[in-house]
């Protein structure tokens, strides 16, 4: 546990990771074989296909109507979870959200914090903030666990360690926890986790928990998880304290119940998890166990700046199920790390130029082929291909432009020699004459087609024109007009 | 992707011939013309015609995919059928042309009202034309199916392509692993991130190979250009063969 | 100007000024086919049991025989059960070397006991769901979050009157959204994980077992 956690990495050196993973055959061997098993376990869940498509409408709806009420919702939710007991705090940015939970720790003398799954306090970078603080803090979700030790980040938002084999872990494991021997076997691997955490969730000061949704009618967080990593760390410790993204909260108790259908079923293909714990209150009077204190941190980090425009709001319709990238063709071959960034795959490609800037974000909107896996698959009909052309468009805006709802970064990839090549792409399309010209010479000089061509021939043979064009071979023929 | 209803048997219909083809597999392009004219139809090939303007489209060029969007737009004032031998453009000119012009006043009615009558080659046939093809030749081939990914979301033309080679007799379509599973191809993806999209198309061209099959058939001339030079580069001998030519082929034993 | 009041005021500038209707969730889940409790204890137990529970379908006379029965078979030492009358009527039926309380302290008092010699946690639950195979505890007073989670063998009963159809039916049946305990918890099998190379393992920090008892008419006798 002395290693620090991975860094942030820049986003500019994407290809360069992205290469690397390309030729790490293990790497690619567990992502095939992962994606496989995810995509099966899906499927199996939505045999019924009317019912899978009425259901995603039915969320997608949900999750429409809690944002178009989105500000009212929150003053909703803080209003009934301080009824409830449970303080709520208010975070713009990872800064803040790390100082707030830092000054809790501090106000309950606490030193070790044990944590449940929490991508948003990955996204914030919060062990790596209370470790320079001196505090302590245990990842307790097994492939957290697993992360952690290995001093890396996750790769993955559902599954964090898809991309190590157990061989992986029990040499983790057998180096970093005592007596613990080298052994393959999951089932024994995960009793050393369980026992090597036990005494954690004993001892911790704190529990710090993610949110999967907040019920705005009745002040609650509603929490899934199949290991009782949470349940332990939002139970035992004293103080718990739940960060979430401001998009997760829901109007209604009710409109949980589709949406937790299809999260679980997209996410792992289950059914159900083994735990939703909804939490509503701390230890009331008369209770014997439950924290005493339960705080909520509320996080924006550039979620406004999505929430701002009617097109790019839909990307906080997400409910964190990690399907699009289980289906991602590009996420399948290089893996979570290679982006670089908290959030991978797909919906980390549309909400990163959120949370970092379109500049931090870098090549990520561009790194797509576009194919609509991840929008087929999305529980709440996230349009991703279509909100990826538009962040393309956005990225490669004249920085200068002035427009309605600004992006941060805004024309990050502004070239004026790739406008050159559009503009004379399209000169030359647009126009009849110029691109009967270019078939002429295409055509005619075919034998002169280079042999290498930017990018293509690095993996399959050079593109070399027809002898003729089909505008040629139709006007000797007299086709009409 | 929405259901659509589909008109009558015309009497002409237009051809957008896309500009892959155009340059590329012009053959394709008159296997297709063939294919229309065997219903006894009237096509019309616009000269002026180039692109549907998904290049720059999808590169995040939105001006520069209306202007050459705008200038085919004029070429269909008939109001009949556009046919296009290739899933993807369809797609683009079927669900993309109407975003692209969404709140241009003068454009916008006449991108909507196109994208009415846009249709894929091989929906064409077995939606309107319903050609009957039981005396082609009838000796068994198998041969492995590839759809564009925008094509099969957009316009359904996997399942086109399954009715259409059902109508074919002796032809045994084979299944591959993970046919669902995108080419890598991309458009400027494929150049932009040569490494990635070149792992997918390696995997793609195995899973084609695994079958036995050496043959595919797909309407994307994208993706066929894109599977076939990857695999001619690694000396595999997979190829692929348009739909229309492949449906020529097996009505007259050549291609016209 | 706050954290609050500049997130706030950022959302109320560009929310849309009309929301879409309120999303039908009753209307979606209303005209399912009713069931019976024959058909609800079936599939209730036949979920439970994929997904790794053992289940027993018992008399009302007889689960607490029953209970004692598998406890002893489990070599359970030490039991915690949960305060009220069935606890009370199964701590009657156990054998005089099984050692049974009631929770009866808070938890801070004997965490560590609790932690490392509690054998098993014996619980009621306020209600289940067939489709999923999930039981569910209002935790509260007489309901310690801790009971159905420390002790690495879960116990729990269930009256087969109190089984809902689906997840819907029980929430919108129980009102949840007007009576919300400070913790309520659905669980439905033993804590488990697939974290390591997608290879299912339980016991990953909740109970490793769970052991179910439907009582209801039909049930057998001890």
């Amino acid at each position: 546990m002395s290693k620090h956690p991975m860094q942030f990495v820049p986003t500019a050196d994407f290809k360069e990771r992205a290469r690397g993973a390309l030729d790490d055959d293990k790497l690619r061997k567990s992502f095939r074989g992962a994606m496989d098993f995810l995509q099966a376990k899906r499927r199996n869940q939505f045999s019924d296909e009317h019912e899978r498509e009425s259901l995603r409408d039915l969320g997608s709806a949900i999750r429409k109507y809690a944002l178009a009420r989105l500000p009212d919702l929150l003053e909703e939710l803080e209003s009934k979870l301080t009824r409830n007991g449970i303080q709520v705090h208010w975070a713009e940015n990872a800064e803040e959200a790390n100082a707030i939970v830092l000054d809790i720790m501090r106000r309950n003398q606490a030193r070790r914090m044990i944590k449940g799954k929490s991508m948003a306090s990955e996204e914030i970078e919060l062990n790596h903030y209370l470790a320079e603080h001196g505090m302590e803090c245990i990842e307790s979700d097994m492939g957290e666990y697993i992360v952690q030790l290995a001093g890396e980040k996750p790769s993955h938002i559902v599954m964090p360690a898809i991309h190590k084999n157990k061989a992986d872990v029990a040499k983790l494991f057998e180096e970093n926890i005592p007596d613990t021997p080298y052994t393959e076997d999951v089932d024994e691997l995960i009793q050393t986790g369980r026992r090597a955490l036990r005494r954690h969730f004993m001892e911790a000061d704190v529990g710090l928990s993610g949110v999967n949704f907040a019920v705005a009618e009745t002040g609650t967080l509603w929490l899934i998880e199949n290991e009782g990593n949470g349940r332990l760390s939002t139970t035992v410790p004293p103080v718990h304290v739940a960060i979430m993204g401001m998009e997760k909260v829901v109007a209604k108790l009710e409109h949980v119940v589709p949406l937790v259908s299809l999260l679980t079923r997209s996410a792992t293909g289950q059914a159900v998890t083994t735990y939703f714990n909804l939490i509503s209150s701390p230890r009331r009077s008369g209770e014997l166990d439950g924290p005493r204190e339960v705080h909520l941190v509320l996080l924006d980090n550039g979620r406004s700046q999505a929430y701002a425009d009617e097109q790019l709001r839909s990307t906080l319709q997400c409910i964190r199920c990690g399907a699009c990238m289980n289906h991602c063709p590009v996420y399948g071959r290089i893996g979570g790390h290679a982006y670089g960034t908290t959030y991978p795959g797909p919906i980390g490609k549309i909400l990163s130029p959120h949370l970092l800037g379109l500049d931090e974000a870098g090549d990520l909107p561009f790194a797509s082929t576009l194919c609509g896996a991840c929008s087929e698959v999305c529980p709440v009909r996230i349009p991703i291909p279509d909100l990826l052309i538009r962040l393309r468009n956005e990225a490669k805006r004249n920085p200068n432009e002035t427009v309605a709802t600004p992006l941060r970064g805004q024309g990050a990839k502004h070239s004026a020699a790739e406008r050159v090549v559009w503009q004379f792409w399209s000169g030359a399309f647009k126009s009849p004459k110029a691109w009967k010209a270019l078939r002429w010479g295409a055509t005619r000089l075919r034998a002169f087609t280079p042999g290498a061509q930017a990018g293509w021939t690095q993996h399959r043979t050079p593109l070399k024109p027809a002898s003729r064009s089909l505008h040629d071979m139709l006007k000797d023929r007299d086709q009409p007009e | 992707m929405q259901a659509r209803n589909y008109p009558p048997k015309p009497k002409d219909v237009y051809l957008f011939g896309t500009c892959l083809i155009d340059l590329f597999v012009p053959q394709a392009g008159m296997d297709a013309v063939r294919l229309l004219e065997r219903e006894g139809l009237t096509v019309h090939f616009p000269q002026d015609q180039s692109c549907c303007g998904q290049p720059a489209y999808t590169s995040g060029d939105a001006e520069a995919a209306r202007k050459v969007a705008r200038a085919q737009m004029k070429l269909f004032a008939q109001d009949w059928p556009v046919i296009v031998p290739s899933g993807s453009c369809a797609g683009m000119m079927r669900e993309h042309w109407p975003k692209l012009f969404a709140d241009d006043a003068a454009y916008g009615p006449q991108a909507t009202a196109l994208a009415e009558r846009v249709f894929e080659l091989s929906e064409f046939l077995v939606h309107v034309l319903q050609p009957d093809y039981s005396a082609a030749r009838a000796e068994p081939v198998k041969v492995a199916l590839h759809t564009s990914c925008s094509a099969r979301r957009e316009m359904g033309t996997r399942v086109h392509g399954l009715s259409l080679l059902a109508s074919l007799p002796g032809v045994e379509v084979v299944e591959h692993v993970r046919e669902s599973e995108c080419c890598g191809f991309g458009g400027t993806f494929s150049l932009r991130h040569p490494d990635i999209s070149g792992a997918i198309v390696r995997d793609k061209v195995d899973s084609i190979a695994g079958t036995g099959c050496q043959r595919f058939i797909t309407a994307d001339c994208g993706c066929m250009l894109n599977i076939s030079t990857a695999a001619q580069h690694r000396s595999v001998a997979v190829a692929g063969t348009h739909m229309a030519s492949f449906v020529c082929e097996r009505l007259t034993g050549e291609s016209a | 100007m706050s954290a609050r009041a500049s997130m706030l005021s950022k959302l109320r500038a560009c929310a849309p000024a009309t929301a879409p209707d309120m999303p039908d969730v009753a209307g979606y889940y209303a005209g399912r086919p009713a069931s019976t409790q024959a058909e609800r204890v079936e599939r209730l137990r036949a979920e439970l049991t994929a997904s790794h529970a053992d289940v027993h379908v018992v008399s009302h006379a007889g689960w607490a025989g029953a209970v004692a029965q598998l406890l002893h078979a489990q070599g359970v030492r030490r039991l915690v059960r949960q305060s009220g009358a069935p606890g009370d009527s199964l701590a009657r039926a156990l054998p005089p070397a099984l050692q049974a309380s009631e929770f009866g302290r808070p938890l801070d008092e004997w965490k560590a006991e609790l932690f490392e010699q509690v054998d098993a946690g014996f619980t009621v639950a306020d209600c289940a769901i067939a489709a999923t195979g999930t039981l569910v505890h209002l935790c509260g007073p007489h309901m310690p979050r801790t009971l159905s989670l420390v002790p690495p063998l879960h116990v729990v009963l269930i009256d087969a009157e109190r089984i809902y159809a689906t997840l819907f039916e029980a929430a919108d049946g129980e009102r949840w959204a007007a009576r919300m305990p400070s913790n309520l918890v659905m669980l439905s099998g033993p804590s488990k994980t697939a974290d390591i190379q997608q290879t299912l393992a339980y016991g990953a920090h909740g109970p490793a077992r769970l052991c179910v008892f439907i009582a209801c008419e039909q049930g057998e006798a001890a």
